[in-house]
């Protein structure tokens, strides 16, 4: 009984996160829209981009691989599991050792692995220069997160995300030093991730600019809708990660009834609201840069990320 | 068993012999002879898989001494948990490169070149682990070694090659005087050459420095850490592709072998301060070596480049080994060692699936190995094309392979690092493992990039138009290999738990038991710090992907239209237009290669109006060969110039030399006493 509960509690988890992700995409739309004095998309829109995309039938180019096909589907599998396995109004589930954080990120750069592999299978020039810049942010953006992780598994004592959350909600975090240079770190990899302004933009029609929809561009259909969902998905993950990294406060830990969960859903949501706002306040506030200055950007994440870590190892304090 | 193993080694050196008297002149001769000694090597490496498998699970410890060799010592062999884990990879990837070889040898144009060479150098590399003196230690040593390197003459008419393999036996000879020393100042003045000796015997401070050094240069230089690699990317390339396999995914594990039997073993308890060079040195090599492979254009090169980049890893572990067990944290340190050696076995399969698939290449393209012209092939070798692209992704070090369980295994070790109390490793060691995360993150790009070039796209040359489908045993060979790398992948704990009497014979700790946790997870220290759990991550994300594609065909559409690629409405896309690897990884070029290899890029446009091309030059110096190889190769050379002189000299002359060293030495002797 008490693990058909917890069975329960999980997939729970996993359908929310898959339900809500569109719904923070269109509000990021919504608000950045409103900033820009445009009445924007209505929030449910991503929604219905998705139900028509999946209706529609696929053109596929002429000497696509079977390759091709299949990304899409486990582009899309592998997001969703990394952002199921994040603590959103629970933590300790029943599958929430299945990967730790390090295991986590690492399901994120199989999923762009894939879908870079995909951009070059056609042969395209644009599939070319989005996969080969993409592989320049991910080349550095990894390792920033790898240290962001190695911050907050010493801070923790675990790179497990349920007992990280349960760590940083207890008292015994306090001010560090550390944990601001990996929520700052943190941040700039999550913009840099989720390909929005300043390192990419996700609303760009210009094709020079690109980086992930020049990936995407010989998508189209259902496959397109895994895509565009995988991406949503992927936004919603690096919220939840800051919220319940930094923003600990309401999981439903020890108590394990319903109205805690439905508490822990209720400020989860919260929480992703304000990012989704603050991430499109942020992103009307800034302009897009050149490529060859995205080095300099997510370098400043490593560079973070090193400092938080040589900090811990001198003192388990700062 | 001990015994079982040493006849396998015979049995090899059995076949060598018949493979060397046999004269194949008419091709049919050839062909039986590729088949009798790839089958013969292939059987006797399966049963000595068998064999070590046996000893390493059933922890068996067994020595034997032979009157052979030196007179007064004689052959010492001895078969322990270290010697098991390096002989189950060695056999392992023994079998599987004869296996392969079936197939693949037949395209062998001189056959007589490769074929007795072959079976000597698996014999070699079969030896180096059994051996217990420094004596035996070093002639299986060099037999692995010189078999090696008549295998990279294999083919000895184009220049490079010819180059590769003076290098190779230059810095494969001043690895064996490495070792010797090192050997030397182990057995101490008393002459004690059984390594059994040596272990108890206790060595000065000095000596022990002066040991590690000569290991990390002897073995070091093997297994190509930096700055000791310069011959490996020429010289693994250049053997026929079952051999690259061998020498890149094989050799230079035995090569780790030697340095772990030298310094964990025979050299006592470890300093702090000998973990500074080992990570240092593995950082480098991982991060270094990487890059040279992301900026590679020759597939088999590129290969030999990610192999650097591994050892690096393997080196990393090792060195965090050797400071926690310095430290007294002997948990932490089996983990290390765990990691470090589930790495060098991870590698030995993905790489050897990977040099299978370059193999297959070259056999279905008459020998391109170019990728900038090669594309497509995933729609002409299906088979290869999945076997490599697991391969590839376990090298990148993705979920839910096996090369990202050992790395993760190497980043759990960091973790618990900060114990440690002294603070040149409090700094060094986040600086590693910053690097280590580098590595991994742009052997995904290399990858990518070799993959997405050589394998996907439309073909860039009709070479690679016209490819076809690999023979039966290579495909089976490679498909077997990528099996393995899902495997263990999907079930770590395995190759954990077999690697603990391993590492309570070397550090004197194991790891938890993991075969015992739920759902098969991995759980380095406790349940509360990290678990990691293949299986279900491959399960969940098969499952949803299936579940998602399953819902979308059945529920709302499965409609599908051929059409040419739309590119943004650009027509006729022709396979030139494609990026190439060089444009490929042009953002990373740019970024590291004016600090690592002083890469420049001049680009020359023609001035308005005129016809001439436009001009791009590219540059990249390897500065290890610039600062470290180039002078030294220079003085030689002066040096010899100067020598030169002393042969053209009157007799009068010569006989003054004479006189002259006669008075210097007793003069000498005199001054001694």
């Amino acid at each position: 009984m008490v693990l058909i509960g917890e069975l329960a509690a999980q997939a729970a988890q996993m359908l929310l996160v898959l339900l809500v992700a569109p719904l923070l995409t269109g509000l990021v739309r919504k608000v950045k829209a409103r900033l820009q004095r445009r009445r924007g998309p209505p929030l449910l829109q991503p929604y219905r981009d998705l139900r028509r995309l999946i209706g529609k039938e696929v053109v596929l180019a002429e000497n696509a691989s079977w390759l091709f096909r299949v990304v899409p589907y486990l582009v899309f599998s592998a997001t969703w599991v990394a952002a199921a396995l994040v603590p959103t109004f629970a933590t300790g589930l029943l599958f929430s050792w299945t990967g730790d954080l390090i295991a986590i990120i690492a399901l994120l750069a199989t999923a762009r692995f894939l879908l870079q592999l995909a951009a070059l299978d056609i042969g395209t020039s644009f599939g070319g220069i989005g996969a080969s810049r993409e592989s320049l942010i991910a080349s550095l953006a990894e390792p920033a997160t790898i240290m962001i992780v190695f911050t907050i598994a010493l801070i923790a004592g675990s790179t497990q995300l349920s007992h990280i959350a349960a760590f940083m909600g207890s008292e015994q975090v306090g001010l560090r030093v550390s944990l601001a240079f990996a929520l700052v770190a943190l941040v700039i990899v999550a913009i840099a991730e989720n390909a929005r302004i300043p390192v990419d933009n996700p609303a760009t029609h210009l094709e020079l600019t690109m980086v992930h929809e020049a990936m995407v561009l010989e998508y189209s259909g259902r496959h397109l809708a895994m895509i565009e969902a995988a991406a949503s998905v992927k936004l919603l993950f690096h919220l939840s990660l800051i919220a319940c990294i930094f923003f600990p406060f309401g999981l439903a830990q020890e108590g394990r009834d319903l109205l805690a969960y439905a508490a822990g859903a209720g400020l989860w949501l919260a929480k992703l609201a304000a990012g989704g706002v603050l991430l499109a306040m942020f992103e009307t506030s800034i302009a897009k840069m050149r490529v060859f200055r995205v080095p300099g950007f997510l370098g400043a994440a490593l560079m973070l990320g090193l400092l938080a870590t040589l900090l811990l190892f001198i003192s388990r304090s700062l | 068993m001990l015994t079982a193993l040493l006849l396998c080694a015979l049995a090899l050196l059995a076949v060598a012999g018949l493979a060397a008297l046999g004269r194949g002149g008419e091709r049919r001769g050839a062909a039986l002879a590729t088949a009798a000694v790839y089958g013969g090597c292939l059987a006797v490496s399966t049963l000595a898989f068998a064999l070590a498998l046996a000893a390493l699970l059933g922890g068996v410890t067994s020595g034997l001494t032979l009157p052979l060799g030196l007179p007064w010592l004689g052959a010492h062999f001895r078969l322990d948990a270290l010697s098991a884990a390096f002989l189950v990879l060695v056999s392992l990837g023994a079998a599987g490169a004869s296996f392969y070889a079936l197939g693949y040898g037949r395209h062998a144009e001189a056959p007589l070149r490769v074929l007795p060479f072959y079976p000597l150098f698996l014999a070699g590399m079969l030896l180096v682990p059994l051996a217990d003196d420094a004596y035996a230690f070093l002639l299986c040593w060099e037999l692995m070694s010189l078999a090696s390197w008549a295998l990279v003459l294999a083919e000895h008419r184009p220049a490079e090659n010819a180059r590769a393999g003076f290098l190779y036996i230059v810095m494969a000879s001043f690895g064996t005087l490495a070792l010797l020393l090192a050997f030397g100042l182990l057995a101490g003045p008393e002459g004690r050459y059984a390594f059994a000796a040596m272990r108890v015997g206790d060595h000065a401070p000095l000596t022990s420095a002066l040991v590690l050094a000569l290991a990390l240069l002897g073995a070091g230089s093997k297994a190509g850490l930096v700055p000791l690699h310069v011959w490996l990317p020429l010289a693994h390339p250049a053997a026929p592709s079952h051999v690259s396999a061998l020498m890149s995914g094989v050799m230079t594990k035995v090569a780790v072998y030697a340095f772990i039997r030298i310094v964990f073993d025979l050299l006592g308890a470890p300093a702090w301060w000998w973990s500074v060079p080992v990570l240092t040195l593995g950082a480098s090599s991982a991060v270094l070596g990487v890059l040279h492979a992301l900026t590679e254009g020759d597939l088999k090169r590129l290969l030999a480049y990610s192999t650097i980049e591994n050892i690096g890893v393997v080196f990393i572990g090792l060195g965090l080994a050797l400071a926690f067990r310095a430290d007294g944290h002997l948990g932490a340190a089996a983990l290390a060692l765990v990691a470090a050696l589930f790495h060098a076995f991870n590698h030995t399969l993905f790489k050897s699936a990977l040099f299978y698939g370059a193999g297959a290449v070259l056999a279905a393209t008459h020998g391109e190995r170019d990728i900038e012209r090669l594309g497509g092939l995933i729609h002409r070798m299906p088979v290869s094309s999945a076997a490599v692209l697991v391969a590839a992704m376990a090298a990148a070090a993705l979920p839910p392979l096996n090369g990202f369980a050992s790395e993760w295994l190497a980043f759990q070790a960091i973790l618990v690092s900060p114990d440690l109390p002294q603070w040149a490793l409090k700094f060094l060691i986040p600086t590693v493992g910053t690097l280590l995360a580098l590595a991994a993150a742009l052997a995904a790009s290399c990858f990518l990039r070799a993959y997405g070039i050589a394998w996907l796209g439309r073909p860039r040359s009709a070479a690679a138009a016209e490819a076809a489908e690999t023979d039966r045993f290579s495909g089976a060979a490679m498909a077997g290999f990528a099996v393995l790398c899902v495997l263990f992948g999907l079930f770590p704990g395995a190759a954990v738990d077999a690697l603990a009497p391993v590492t309570e014979r070397l550090v004197g700790a194991r790891m938890p038991a993991q075969l015992g946790e739920a759902w098969l997870s991995i759980v380095p220290i406790a349940d509360s710090r990290s678990s990691y759990n293949g299986l279900l991550v491959f399960l969940f994300v098969v499952a949803s992907a299936v579940i998602a594609a399953a819902a979308i065909h059945r529920l709302a559409s499965r409609a599908l239209r051929r059409a040419p690629p739309w590119d943004c409405g650009f027509p006729r896309l022709a396979p030139s237009m494609q990026y190439t690897g060089a444009s490929l990884s042009q953002p990373l070029r740019r970024v590291f290669g004016p600090v690592v290899f002083r890469a420049r890029e001049t680009v020359e446009m023609p001035p308005p109006g005129s016809v001439a091309p436009a001009r791009i030059v590219r540059e990249r110096r390897d500065l290890a060969w610039e600062f470290l190889y180039a002078p030294v190769g220079r003085a030689v050379g002066r040096a010899a110039e100067l020598l030169n002189h002393l042969q053209f000299l009157t007799i009068r002359r010569y006989l003054v030399f004479v006189f002259l060293s006669l008075v210097l030495l007793l003069l000498g002797l005199g001054l001694w006493s």
